[in-house]
């Protein structure tokens, strides 16, 4: 599936602001994998993420996904396989357009978009069909423009978006960090269900040590660019939130500089 | 008063045709697009030289061809090299003004009178009934085919992306498309409408000149803006209309303005102030919205808000 093999990262390379965001990063994700992931900040999470996708490209390594080098494809030929939600919820849609134009614009992921109508009437009752799954209404607003939606109705469609076409790969960017935290456990509990509806490959990155155990089969912990830690199956199950802080002042040195990772 | 009302509308009409094309890179691509200022200009003279040769409708095909390459330079300027947007359109305006000269056989103007009998998508009609009113009736029916043939564009697979990459070209991207391609056929197509615009221009005013282009682009946000201040944004048909209900407006502006006294030369100033005045509008319009409290109201109109805060 994804196959991440000694990838290093260096942003400013040569400069006297140099750093070195991963450190000869090896990792492996099977199908159907959901991982959670870890970390304190500047661990280098998100960077991960972003090479992946090829928001950046990588220092040296390689990236494979079902066995094909992607690490020199740019980011929008990458895009076909993979959907991504990011942190922040006016990311993830365009505003000015309808909830239906975005779930069109989503649904040709991948296809080649030519002069055909954009939503066809066929398409229509499609799209209202998936936006009744998130049971927030949506399937009623479908001409409403996106910009009118709340950060949480919005960071659930773009879930919706990221799945509407099967991606080989799902990448979760903190993407309930900046929501409610009804909304949030509601996106959470959304994002179960689209994972295991599709049997989705998933890494999800999240700074609240409780959902990194509570969802997913996987947890890594980051640290300085590096893995310091994976666990899974019976060395992850019946695990609790004190004993994860425990493991990572122990594995990194230094105690969690963030209350944020605890709360929640 | 007609006559001053009909001359603002037929050339409220062209126009419109070059606002719809600042609209797409200013709206569409979020992208405010100063080669306008130029690819005006280069439109209006190969339809001047093409006349001359006795070719007025090619001369409009030429010229929005013309007008596409153009805005593809731009947009390979701002997309591979890097450059800014902004200066991307005001290197393009440079250098164009010298190609515009080459293109007019090193001339500032070309006069196209009918004195000179030289041909315009105008003169087949002289002497007929129609005279009177051939501007407004060809123009007219050239704007409302672009219309028609934008507002189909636009709702296409590539067309809803296209617009998509003006408001996030993140969440394009992460759509599997190429926003380089989107932004180079968006520049293309809007320039392209531009160079239309001014050849058309050239054939109405039987004249062109090399500095007809100045301030275009700023003709064009005013229309652009004043439309949607005007007529509104609802729908994507309401947008469009407005854009071409604004260049009109705008004529119609100018027209009264020119008619209680003001000198022609003020023009460009005018012209200016009118954009700043618009450009600020949204920051008066949410001043007095909070000072009066009538946000729930104005939102109410734009209809269902009521469960955004979930």
């Amino acid at each position: 599936m994804l196959k991440i093999e000694g990838v290093t990262k260096i942003f400013n390379k040569g400069s006297v602001n140099e750093k070195v965001a991963l450190k000869n990063i090896g990792l492996e994700l099977g199908e159907g994998e959901f991982v959670t992931v870890i970390g304190g900040n500047g661990a280098g999470k998100s960077t991960l993420l972003n090479c992946i996708s090829g928001v950046f490209g990588i220092d040296s390594g390689r990236i494979l996904l079902d066995n094909k080098d992607i690490s020199k494809e740019p980011e929008h030929k990458r895009s076909a396989f993979i959907g991504r939600v990011f942190q922040d919820p006016l990311m993830g849609t365009a505003f000015d357009m309808t909830i239906e134009e975005n779930l069109a614009i989503a649904y040709a992921r991948g296809k080649k978009r030519g002069l055909l109508p954009g939503i066809p009437k066929a398409d229509q009752a499609f799209f209202r069909e998936r936006a009744a799954i998130l049971e927030l209404g949506l399937e009623n607003r479908m001409k409403e423009k996106v910009g009118r939606l709340s950060g949480g109705q919005r960071q659930a469609l773009t879930l919706l978006m990221a799945a509407i076409v099967k991606p080989k790969l799902l990448l979760l960017d903190e993407h309930t960090a900046a929501l409610d935290p009804s909304i949030a456990a509601k996106v959470l509990q959304l994002t179960d269900e689209v994972v295991k509806e599709h049997n989705l490959s998933t890494l999800m990155i999240t700074h609240n040590m409780k959902a990194a155990l509570d969802h997913g089969t996987r947890t890594i912990m980051m640290h300085e660019g590096k893995l310091i830690m994976d666990i899974q199956g019976e060395e992850r199950s019946g695990k609790t939130v004190d004993w994860l802080v425990e493991q990572f002042s122990r594995k990194s040195g230094t105690a969690l500089d963030n209350d944020r990772m605890l709360l929640g | 008063m007609w006559l001053l009302l009909q001359g603002s509308l037929e050339l409220g009409i062209i126009y419109a045709i070059m606002a719809l094309g600042v609209f797409i890179s200013f709206r569409t691509l979020n992208m405010p697009d100063l080669t306008v200022d130029s690819s005006f200009t280069f439109g209006a003279a190969f339809s001047a030289v093409l006349c001359v040769a006795g070719h007025p409708v090619l001369g409009l095909i030429i010229a929005f061809i013309a007008g596409c390459a153009a805005g593809s330079v731009t947009a390979l300027l701002t997309t591979k090299l890097k450059i800014q947007p902004i200066l991307s359109g005001i290197l393009m305006m440079l250098g164009l003004y010298s190609i515009n000269l080459k293109v007019m056989g090193n001339r500032a103007n070309i006069p196209l009178s009918k004195a000179l009998k030289v041909p315009t998508i105008f003169t087949p009609f002289a002497d007929t009934a129609v005279e009177g009113y051939i501007a407004l009736i060809l123009s007219g029916a050239i704007l409302l085919l672009i219309l028609f043939v934008l507002y189909y564009f636009l709702r296409t697979k590539f067309g809803l992306v296209l617009r998509a990459t003006g408001d996030n070209d993140k969440m394009v991207r992460a759509s599997g498309v190429d926003t380089d391609f989107t932004t180079l056929v968006g520049l293309a197509i809007s320039n392209g409408l531009v160079a239309l615009s001014g050849a058309m221009i050239a054939q109405y005013q039987s004249f062109t000149d090399v500095s007809m282009g100045i301030g275009m682009v700023v003709i064009g946000l005013a229309s652009v803006i004043i439309g949607e201040v005007v007529f509104g944004t609802r729908s994507l048909m309401n947008r469009l209309v407005a854009v071409v209900l604004g260049a009109i407006l705008y004529r119609v502006i100018i027209a009264v303005a020119l008619r209680l006294g003001m000198p022609p030369t003020d023009m460009k100033l005018v012209s200016a102030i009118i954009v700043a005045i618009a450009l600020s509008l949204g920051i008066f319009r949410d001043k007095v919205i909070s000072l009066t409290g009538r946000q729930a109201v104005m939102a109410g109109q734009k209809g269902g808000d009521n469960d955004a805060e979930n």
